[in-house]
C-alpha cells in the first residue's frame, strides 16, 4: 500500500528543524517523512479490522513532528517507523463510513483491568499509552503497529470506530475528530468572560464549541485573536463577540473588563483564556490578560517554552493542559459539525503524492487564506 | 503693506504647490485650466508695543469697569488661561497669555489681592507639562504661584471641585470648576488663533465638565456646525453661548482678556513655506529640496523633534479686554482681517495638505484620527457662508497617516481606532454604541488626572469635528496613507496625486474644478 511514513531518523529531524525555521513545512521536503510502498499493518488482535481512509487531516501535531520541533516528551510514547495522520474518516470492510478515536487507550491495548483513568471514561489520561499489546503509541499516527491516516490501510480496534451519519460529507467527516478535541476544552467553559488566543482550526472550533454552550444574554464576552481576514471572517461567523488582531488583545481585555494597568499587566482582566497557540508570545499574553484567579487552558500543543511565571503565582492563575477527549465528545462534536457546517474549514485536499505541497500548505495555512488541510485517499491506487 | 489673500487660476505655467505631508511636505501639480489655489494674505503687522496695548486694554475695556476698579483685598481672583493647545506652533518667548497675567498681577498686588489661583483651562486636554507652563507662563510666574499650588491644571474629573452654575432653556447644564466658579472674579487670558476660539468658549470648554461639554460636543451638534469659524451658524457656538449666559447671569464675574495674532508661523529655515511658489528664489528652491529630502530620510521621531521645537514669530494684533461678548466680537474682526479671503463659488474637488499638528497632539503624534479631525474637522471648516466644495464633492488630502499613537498622551486613541473604528465611522451610531463606555472607563479617568492623557472620551470629540466635512464630502482620499491605517478611516488611499484625481472622478467627472486651501498660512474662505 502507498503511504507517508515516519522514520528514526536523526539527522533527518535536524535538517527538518533547520530548515523549517526558514520556511515552515520545508520538513517535509529535508525531514524524516517519505512516500513509501509497504505491506498493511497486521491485525494486532481479536476486536481490531482493518479501514481505509477517506481523508485525512495534517494536524499542528503532525507539523511540529515533520518540521522536528516536537518536544522528547513524545519519544517514549511513539514507535517508529509510524504512518502519521490521526484525524481519519475511512471506510469499514463492512462497509460502514467511520471516524476514527484515534487515542491507544487500555482496551485497545488488551490491558485488563483497564486503568483508572480509562475506568472512568478519561481515556485520553490512560496511564498505559506504552503498554500491553501494541507498540507505544498515544494516538494511531503515532504507533508503528496500527499504521495511520496518510495511508490508504491501516488498522483500528471497534471501540475507536464511530459510524458517521450519511448526511454528513467526508469534509465534514474529517472535521469530527479536531471538533471533538474542541468540545473537550470547552466543557472547561463555565460561561466567564472568555478569550481564545489564536484562529487556526483548534481556535475556530473551540470557539464553535463555547459558543454552542453560551448564552448571549447571560454570558461574560468571547474575544477571539486573529491575525488573517479569513479566520477574522469564520471567527465573527462562528460567535465571537469581539475579534481582534493579537497585538490588540489587551488594550481590547482591558477595556471590556474596566481594568487598570501596571506596566503591561493589567490588573484585572478575563476569568478564562484559552490558549490555542502553544507558544512562549501565547502564554505570555495569556498570563499578562488573565484575571487574577482565573485560568488559562493550553489547548495549542505546546513545546519547550519559556515563560515567567511571577504573575501566575503572584494572581493565583491556574494554568491546565486540555489534551484530546473522551469517546462521548465525538459524539457532540458530529452535532457540532452539522450545526456549523464545519466543512467549509476544510480549504484544500492532495493526494498523497503531492505530499510536500500539502505540508507546505498546511504549515503556512492562514497567510494563504487556508484553515484545514487533508489528504485525498478516496482516489487512490490499492485502495 | 502686506498684500490680501487671494486666488490664482493654475494654468500650464504656474509651478507645482506645496502640499504638507505631515512631518514633510510634497510640490504637487494641479490640472491646468480648471484648478485655483487659495492663499492666504500675509501676516498683518504687529502691535509696536505690545504691552502697552495690554495695559491700556486693561485699563480701557469694553462694556466694562477697568480691571483695577474690579480688584479689592480680601477677595478671590482666579485668572484663567488657554492650554497647550494654542497656540500652534508654540510661539517664541515671551508668550501672549505670560504678557497679560503679568499685567493683571501687577494690578492685583497693587489692589492687595493675595488669594490668586491660576488654573490651566484645558477642558478635557491632557494635562501640561511643567516646561509647557513655564513657557506660556514665564518662570517668575510658575515659580511664584505653583509650589504653593496656586498654579495647576483644571480636573473635569474632580468632581469635589467641580460646581453647576445653572441649566439653559434647553436643558444645558453648566458645570464648571468650583474655584472659578466661587470666585469673585475671574479673568480669562485668551490666545485666539482662529475664529472657533475664544468668547464664551474658553470658560464653558476649558474650565467645564464632561457632562458639561457632553451637551455640544457630540455628533448632531458637530453636524449642524456651518462652520466651526462661522460662530453665527456654528449650533455649536450657539450652546456654548447658551451656557455664557447662564454663567452671565448666575456665575461669577469675567473679565475677558482676547489677543489676535499674525500669520507669522515659520522661521528660517521654513520661511519658505510661507511664500508662494512662483516667489520662490534659488535659495528657497535649494532649501525646499534639502529638507525635503533630509526628512524624507529620517525617522518620524525626529522629524517630530524638529517640528515641535519649532517657535513661531508670531506678532499679537490686537489685544481687547472686558465683558466676553463685547470683546469676542472685536477679536472675531481682528481675526477676520488676517484671514479672510473672498472666493467665488463652491469646487468639485477640495485638496488639502495635512500638517504634522493639530490643537489635539502639541509635542505628541498625528495620529490617523487626529489627521482626520485636522481635516475635515478643521480645514474643511475654514470657511463662511458655504463650504469651498460643493455637497456631495471629493476632499483630497495628503498625510502619511502611520498608524502610530503617543502610548502616554493618546491611550483612549488606540482603543478607539482598534475596536470603534473597526465597528463604526459614523458619529452617530458610535456615540450611541460606544461613548459611555469611554468616557466613564476608570483607567481613562486614572491616566487623564494623574498622567498626561487626554480624556477617555476625546477620541469621539475629535471625530465629531470632523462629522459635518464627513456627512458633506461625497468621498475622501489620502494620498500618501498607510493603506490598511486610511480604510480603517473610512476613507480611500492613493498612491499620487494623480491616482487620486483618477478616483476623484468617479465622483465628480473628468473635468472636475479643483481648489486648493494653500496650508500655510491660516485662511478662513468666503465662499459666495
Amino acid at each position: 500500500m502507498r503511504a507517508l511514513r515516519i522514520d528514526r531518523k536523526v539527522a533527518k529531524f535536524a535538517a527538518a528543524r533547520i530548515m523549517s525555521t526558514m520556511a515552515p513545512g520545508r520538513g517535509a521536503v529535508y525531514g524524516p517523512l517519505e512516500l513509501v510502498d509497504i505491506d498493511p499493518p497486521n491485525l494486532p488482535a481479536d476486536g481490531w479490522q482493518t479501514i481505509k481512509p477517506r481523508l485525512s487531516g495534517i494536524c499542528g501535531s503532525d507539523l511540529a513532528t515533520i518540521d522536528g520541533a516536537a518536544s522528547r516528551y513524545f519519544e517514549p510514547i511513539v514507535s517508529f517507523p509510524f504512518v502519521p495522520g490521526h484525524e481519519i474518516v475511512a471506510d469499514t470492510e463492512d462497509g460502514r463510513r467511520v471516524v476514527v478515536v484515534p487515542v491507544l487507550h487500555c482496551v485497545t491495548r488488551g490491558i485488563s483491568p483497564v486503568c483508572d483513568q480509562c475506568a472512568n471514561g478519561r481515556i485520553n489520561l490512560c496511564e498505559r499509552t506504552a503498554f500491553g499489546h501494541l507498540s507505544p503509541g498515544l494516538q494511531c499516527g503515532f504507533c508503528d503497529d496500527t499504521g495511520g491516516g496518510w495511508s490508504t490501510r491501516m488498522v483500528a480496534h471497534e471501540s475507536q470506530l464511530v459510524e458517521i451519519p450519511d448526511d454528513l460529507t467526508d469534509e465534514q467527516a474529517v472535521m469530527v475528530e479536531p471538533m471533538a478535541c474542541a468540545v473537550h476544552a470547552a466543557s472547561w467553559y463555565h460561561g466567564q468572560e472568555t478569550a481564545i488566543i489564536g484562529a487556526g482550526t483548534l481556535g475556530l472550533l473551540t470557539l464553535a464549541a463555547i459558543s454552542a454552550k453560551r448564552d448571549p444574554e447571560r454570558n461574560g464576552p468571547l474575544v477571539v485573536t486573529a491575525r488573517y481576514p479569513h479566520q477574522k471572517a469564520f471567527a465573527k461567523q462562528l460567535g465571537a463577540t469581539h475579534v481582534c488582531d493579537g497585538d490588540e488583545l489587551p488594550r481590547l481585555i482591558r477595556s471590556l473588563s474596566g481594568s487598570m494597568a501596571m506596566g503591561d499587566q493589567l490588573t484585572c482582566g478575563f476569568d478564562q483564556v484559552i490558549d490555542c497557540v502553544g507558544s512562549s508570545d501565547s502564554l505570555a499574553q495569556a498570563l499578562q490578560v488573565v484575571a487574577p484567579g482565573g485560568d488559562i487552558l493550553m489547548v495549542g500543543m505546546p513545546s519547550t517554552i519559556k515563560a515567567n511565571l511571577t504573575g501566575l503565582w503572584h494572581r493565583e492563575v491556574a494554568l491546565r493542559g486540555c489534551y484530546a477527549y473522551t469517546r462521548a465528545d465525538f459524539d457532540t462534536a458530529i452535532e457540532l459539525v452539522r450545526k456549523f457546517d464545519l466543512g467549509r474549514l476544510v480549504s484544500q485536499l492532495y493526494p498523497l503524492a503531492d505530499y510536500e505541497d500539502a505540508i507546505e500548505h498546511a504549515a503556512n495555512a492562514g497567510r494563504r487564506g487556508a484553515v484545514k488541510i487533508a489528504f485525498d485517499l478516496r482516489q487512490e491506487k490499492k485502495r | 503693506m502686506p498684500r490680501p489673500g487671494f486666488v490664482l487660476d493654475v494654468d500650464r505655467s504656474t509651478p507645482p504647490t506645496l502640499f504638507w505631508r505631515g512631518e514633510g511636505f510634497s510640490l504637487e501639480k494641479l490640472p491646468a485650466g480648471r484648478s485655483r489655489i487659495i492663499y492666504p494674505p500675509e501676516p498683518l503687522k504687529g502691535l509696536a508695543d505690545v504691552d502697552g496695548a495690554i495695559r491700556n486694554a486693561l485699563l480701557n475695556p469694553h462694556d466694562s469697569d477697568p480691571l483695577p476698579a474690579l480688584l479689592f483685598p480680601g477677595m478671590k481672583l482666579t485668572i484663567a488661561f488657554d492650554d497647550a493647545s494654542l497656540s500652534l506652533p508654540k510661539m517664541r518667548k515671551p508668550d501672549t497669555r505670560q504678557r497679560i497675567i503679568e499685567a493683571v498681577l501687577d494690578m492685583a498686588a497693587e489692589a492687595g489681592v493675595d488669594d490668586v489661583h491660576l488654573i490651566a483651562a484645558l477642558g478635557l486636554h491632557r494635562r501640561m507639562h511643567e516646561y509647557e507652563l513655564r513657557h506660556v507662563l514665564g518662570d517668575r510666574v510658575y515659580d511664584a504661584f505653583a509650589p504653593r499650588g496656586q498654579l495647576y491644571n483644571h480636573d473635569a474629573e474632580d468632581h469635589d471641585n467641580l460646581t453647576i452654575i445653572g441649566t439653559t432653556d434647553h436643558g444645558e447644564i453648566l458645570e464648571i470648576n468650583k474655584r472659578a466658579a466661587e470666585s469673585d472674579l475671574i479673568v480669562y487670558a485668551n490666545v485666539n488663533q482662529v475664529a472657533m476660539d475664544g468668547g464664551w468658549k474658553s470658560v464653558v470648554t476649558g474650565l467645564a465638565s464632561y457632562r458639561c461639554l457632553s451637551f455640544h460636543h457630540n455628533a448632531h451638534t458637530l453636524q449642524n456646525t456651518r462652520s466651526l469659524m462661522d460662530r453665527h451658524k456654528s449650533a455649536l457656538h450657539h450652546s456654548v453661548w447658551r451656557l455664557g449666559k447662564v454663567l452671565k447671569d448666575h456665575g461669577p464675574k469675567i473679565f475677558t482678556v482676547e489677543t489676535t495674532l499674525n500669520t507669522d508661523t515659520f522661521p528660517a529655515p521654513f520661511d519658505f513655506l510661507a511664500k508662494r511658489e512662483w516667489e520662490w528664489n534659488a535659495k528657497d528652491r535649494a532649501t525646499y529640496l534639502a529638507t525635503a529630502k533630509s526628512l524624507n530620510k529620517m525617522p518620524n521621531k525626529a522629524k517630530r523633534k524638529i517640528f515641535h521645537g519649532i517657535e513661531a514669530p508670531y506678532r499679537m494684533t490686537s489685544v481687547q479686554a472686558g465683558s466676553t461678548d463685547a470683546v469676542h466680537e472685536l477679536t472675531l474682526q481682528n481675526v477676520y482681517a488676517q484671514q479672510l479671503v473672498e472666493v467665488e463659488g463652491q469646487t468639485d474637488i477640495l485638496t488639502m495638505g495635512i500638517p504634522f499638528i493639530s490643537p489635539y497632539n502639541p509635542e505628541s503624534i498625528m495620529n490617523p484620527i487626529l489627521v482626520m479631525c485636522m481635516g475635515l474637522g478643521y480645514l474643511f471648516n475654514m470657511y463662511r457662508n458655504k463650504p469651498l466644495v460643493r455637497e456631495g464633492g471629493v476632499i483630497i488630502m495628503t498625510h502619511p497617516t502611520y498608524k502610530e499613537f503617543h502610548p502616554v498622551h493618546h491611550p483612549s486613541y488606540i482603543d478607539f481606532f482598534e475596536q470603534v473604528l473597526a465597528d463604526t465611522t459614523d458619529p452617530v451610531v458610535m456615540g450611541q454604541k460606544w461613548e459611555k463606555q469611554y468616557a466613564e472607563d476608570e483607567w481613562y479617568r486614572h491616566l487623564y488626572r494623574t498622567s498626561y492623557a487626554y480624556h477617555g472620551v476625546h477620541p469621539f470629540y475629535a471625530w465629531y469635528w470632523g462629522a459635518h466635512g464627513q456627512q458633506w464630502a461625497g468621498k475622501v482620499i489620502i494620498v500618501g496613507g498607510d493603506a490598511p491605517t486610511v480604510r480603517r478611516l473610512g476613507f480611500t488611499p492613493a498612491s499620487t496625486m494623480t491616482d487620486a484625481f483618477e478616483m476623484a472622478s468617479d465622483v465628480v467627472g473628468r473635468n472636475a474644478t479643483v481648489t486648493h486651501l494653500h496650508v500655510p498660512s491660516v485662511l478662513v474662505a468666503d465662499v459666495k
